[in-house]
């Protein structure tokens, strides 16, 4: 029988808020234990929540980035367990009346085409703390910091079809809310992690089969390496005539493999039920629309119209449209040197590889898009060679203050176009290179490159390359007989 | 003991303005009477007198410095459910015996601002979960008017410490009925305000939605005063009324002329005893008197109230008590074998059997293929409550029955049957579940023990609550009388 696999995602996405979501205590990540835990997070007897703003307005940015509904009212209800380290004995989410629902994502396939993924709800929760199981022998630590951490919980209906399907909406979803910087995307810090909703079914039905859910991916690599082991092993069980069990299933990367966590009988009854400590969020239309006013274009859109209006190639346009500073760049690059495509070429080629290098992000570049349309217009007026302006760009980039003119004037790096100086230094090189020549001449057209480079070598980088080529292709045709 | 000192917050106010006495004066005295009279009550659990005297020696020196003001330098009793910073705040269980809050609730926090004193922690139920003050752990507190009667519950401790002179005035909080039957059994004045007047800041949680707390005094004139200093907008508390402050002095002798009173018939039922009955047939002849008209309503769906309420009530301190896990703070087992038994244990230990009665009645509740039978179904009572509530106000400008079925009830006479103890607070709870304000003041007596007149208001009409108690005790003395053992004061 033939099987294919259902995979529904349920995304953490941390929102990058300065304090709590119902404290005032501070988010920040990597302090020493519970120095971030107030009497609110600590849930000391007789405090309340109160609900930070500025995550919901991050939940209602990410509602219209996915097309999705905002509620006009939603609810926070209470999750009910014990564990250590969530100190009120619940944790409160959003159950029934979630934020967002009813959103999408469209992913693009190898053919060009649009897979179109459903995203149920997204809802807004707050994070537990940490428990410590390795620092005090005999005993647990717990700390709190991360307690209250505000959480937006992107749940995808079951439409991603192998575990690559998974991994690229999961990397859409992250590319989408640092785009609109509601999530440092932080994966090793545990601000964008996952759980992977699995099942088969032979091919051809409607009914899902049963699920197993993987708890916390926190890497790409992870995601797909779980779910392509969990399809296999669910298939196998098929295959063999046994049932796949509904239980909650953990993946230990250092084995490969996903472990029995819990299963159905021993999952919790959350007895879910409205704070009663916080009211209804309203949201109306005004709100709605303030939000939809400072929404940027995404990338999804951004990347099909670098294609269609700029004519990149889709890879250069796919590499420029996931990072918010990265288009912003390019766009202001484009229009002021009016070259789209060289714009694009910089960016991905010199700047990519500078930002690389220096192991930076890219909105701390050293050369803003305005300093270095200068440089591309000189390139494009032919005032210096693109040899030279990557130079003169590692000139700029290391601090220069003054403007590119200046920079040329002062280098001494201007364009040789002169024919004569040109054919004199050509004649030269053929004269100190028989050897070459009269290979070239017998047809070993490979070494013309040796030539180019040691003419402009012996201009020192100034030679003007395509007056070089023609010139040289000229006087190694004639043979001085 | 000596007599120099007024019974309420408005004749201290006067004298210490005078300079009759000092706060420091006042606070020995209080705290003398503590000393002398509450082995017999047990009403406080905690005293703090060198507390309370800098804090009194801190208010004198401002008056000397020229600040006045209607609480300045006046005593209070807290409830041990407010947290004060540094003060054990124990909710009457052995769960919290150890607790010492590290921060003032908000009604503290204002309280202290107004220039107020706190003598000490008052008894109570358990987590204010009982109507008899019978669940403390540190053991019930007794009737100032007879040794043998409960003093009503939860706020218990405060009613009887307010009745027995201890303390001028004192803070209550109110769920089901917390603050108006104490009130009534100890026939002294109190109110709960309208949902959402007082911060529930710092006040632990019972029933977050239905909890509410108010002032406790000797008038309804030293009620408006006390709510002056504890209402107000908090932005820590998210279900606060974002209203003006206002002035609750400001209509208490407006004259009640036309006044109209509803008499719900379902107040005046079968369960009502006789003689509590024909107490208030008089205390309604003097509200016509004063000019009221009395007319009968019906509020039909408030007999559903007491089922509402307890499965409401349960569901959130189900909830609310799941953070007393002995992890953190509170009681912890000793020497844990595992994270269930420390867990089991401690909770075991720590909560008394009300506690866990309702803990176990609410969990039930919200567990999966319950919830429609039980709190769904509860919670559409309560709309229903309201909507009656509301078609009410629609007829009259004010609500008055009795507080509680019967006068005060022995120890331990209802202790053994938890519904009997709900029962008590057939006429009360109804209110919290609409969210409306409503006092309790003295008026008369049955077999030597109090009797409290219920005035319930629309929403935030606390000003035309307490006028019409004000002068209702403007032409009755029945505030006025004290239990002869506890000497005058």
């Amino acid at each position: 029988m033939q099987w294919e696999p259902v995979i529904g995602l349920e995304i953490h996405v941390q929102l990058a808020t300065v304090s709590k979501i119902f404290s005032g205590a501070s988010t920040k990540y990597g302090t020493a234990p519970n120095t971030q835990a107030c009497a609110i997070d600590l849930g000391l007897p007789g405090v309340l929540p109160v609900v930070n703003a500025r995550a919901i307005e991050m939940a209602i940015l990410f509602g219209l980035a996915i097309n999705a509904r905002i509620a006009s009212s939603s609810v926070f209800a209470r999750k009910n367990y014990f564990y250590p380290d969530l100190p009120k004995g619940y944790q409160i989410s959003q159950y029934e009346h979630p934020i967002v629902a009813d959103g999408y994502l469209d992913l693009p396939r190898a053919d060009g085409s649009l897979k179109r993924i459903s995203i149920r709800r997204a809802h807004l929760e707050e994070d537990a703390g940490k428990s410590v199981h390795d620092l005090f022998p005999g005993a647990t630590g717990v700390d709190l910091n991360r307690a209250g951490t505000p959480l937006l919980e992107v749940v995808s209906e079951p439409d991603l079809a192998t575990a690559l399907e998974a991994v690229q909406y999961m990397r859409a979803i992250h590319t989408l809310v640092r785009f609109i910087g509601i999530c440092d995307g932080n994966m090793q810090e545990g601000s964008f992690r996952c759980d992977a909703n699995v099942s088969v079914r032979p091919v051809g039905s409607e009914a899902l089969g049963t699920r197993a859910e993987i708890k916390n991916l926190n890497s790409f690599r992870f995601i797909e390496r779980a779910i392509n082991y969990e399809i296999e092993r669910q298939t196998e069980l098929l295959e063999n005539g046994r049932n796949v069990v509904q239980e909650t299933r953990l993946y230990d990367p250092d084995r490969d493999e996903t472990r029995s966590m819990r299963n159905k009988e021993d999952a919790h009854d959350y007895r879910y039920f409205p704070d009663p400590d916080l009211l209804p969020i309203r949201i109306n239309t005004d709100e709605i629309n303030a939000a939809r006013a400072r929404l940027p274009e995404l990338p999804a859109s951004r990347r099909i119209r670098y294609v269609s209006e700029f004519g990149l190639s889709e890879e250069d346009a796919d590499s420029l449209s996931g990072e918010r500073t990265v288009c912003e760049y390019f766009e202001a690059l484009a229009q002021a040197c009016g070259d789209p495509t060289q714009a694009a070429n910089w960016v991905v080629g010199e700047l990519f590889a500078a930002v690389r290098r220096e192991g930076i992000d890219f909105s701390a570049v050293r050369v803003g898009p305005a300093a270095l349309a200068q440089l591309l217009l000189r390139i494009r007026g032919r005032t210096i060679s693109n040899t030279t302006a990557k130079l003169l760009f590692k000139v700029m980039w290391n601090g220069w203050d003054g403007t590119v003119d200046e920079l040329i004037a002062g280098s001494d790096l201007q364009q040789v176009s002169d024919t004569d100086e040109i054919s004199k230094l050509i004649a030269a090189v053929i004269a100190d290179s028989p050897q070459q020549v009269a290979q070239y001449r017998a047809g070993k057209e490979k070494i013309f490159g040796y030539f180019v480079g040691q003419v402009m070598r012996r201009s020192g980088g100034k030679a003007d390359p395509q007056q070089l080529n023609v010139l040289l292709k000229s006087a190694l045709s004639v043979r001085d007989n | 003991m000596r007599s120099v000192f007024p019974a309420t917050l408005k004749g201290l106010a006067a004298g210490l303005a005078r300079g009759d006495f000092t706060s420091v004066d006042l606070t020995q005295h209080y705290l003398a009477r503590i000393a002398a009279l509450d082995p017999r009550l047990n009403s406080f659990i905690s005293v703090y007198p060198e507390r309370a005297l800098a804090a009194a020696a801190g208010a004198d020196a401002a008056r000397a410095r020229g600040a006045n003001g209607p609480l300045l330098g006046i005593p209070y009793a807290n409830k041990d459910i407010f947290c004060a910073a540094g003060t054990r705040t124990s909710c009457a269980s052995r769960m919290l015996d150890s607790f010492i809050a590290p921060y003032d609730a908000t009604v503290v926090e204002r309280l202290t601002a107004a220039g107020m004193v706190m003598s000490g922690k008052t008894n109570m139920d358990e987590f204010a979960m009982g109507s008899s003050n019978e669940t403390s752990y540190y053991g019930p507190t007794r009737n100032p008017w007879n040794l043998d009667c409960v003093p009503g519950g939860s706020s218990g401790g405060s009613a009887a410490a307010v009745a027995a002179r201890l303390a001028p005035a004192a803070t209550g909080t109110d769920t089901g009925g917390s603050i108006r039957l104490p009130a009534a059994f100890c026939g002294i004045s109190g109110i709960k305000p309208t949902y959402g007047r007082v911060s529930r800041y710092g006040m632990i949680a019972f029933a977050s939605s239905l909890d509410q707390g108010g002032p406790m005094a000797l008038s309804a004139e030293d009620l408006a005063l006390m709510l002056n200093a504890m209402c107000g907008f908090d932005g820590r508390d998210s279900t606060s009324a974002p209203r003006a402050d206002e002035d609750f002095t400001r209509e208490l002798d407006a004259p009640l002329r036309g006044l109209r009173i509803g008499l719900p018939r379902e107040f005046f039922d079968a369960a009502l005893d006789p003689a509590v009955g024909s107490c208030l047939e008089q205390a309604l002849a003097v509200l016509r008197r004063l000019g009221a008209e009395c007319r009968e309503i019906s509020l039909a769906s408030t007999a559903y109230a007491i089922p509402a309420y307890y499965i409401l009530s349960s569901a959130e301190c189900s909830s609310n008590l799941s953070r007393y896990d002995g992890v953190r703070f509170g009681h912890r087992c000793a020497d844990p074998a595992n994270l269930e038994d420390l867990y089991t244990r401690s909770r075991a230990e720590g909560f008394g059997a009300e506690v866990k009665r309702r803990i176990l009645v609410g969990t039930y509740a919200l567990s999966a293929g319950y919830y429609a039978a039980y709190y769904a179904k509860a919670q559409r009572l309560r709309r229903l409550i309201k909507e009656d509530f509301q078609a009410a106000f629609a007829d009259v400008d004010l609500i008055a029955g009795p507080t509680a079925p019967s006068v005060a009830f022995r120890l331990g006479q209802k202790a053994a049957d938890p519904v009997q103890m709900y029962l008590s607070d057939i006429y009360t709870t109804a209110v919290n579940l609409a969210g409306l304000p409503a006092a309790s003041i003295p008026a008369g007596f049955v077999n030597e023990l109090p009797v409290g007149l219920q005035l319930i208001g629309n929403y935030f009409s606390e000003a035309k609550v307490l006028n019409v108690a004000h002068r209702f005790q403007g032409e009755t003395d029945w505030h006025q009388h004290t239990p002869s053992w506890i000497g005058s004061t």
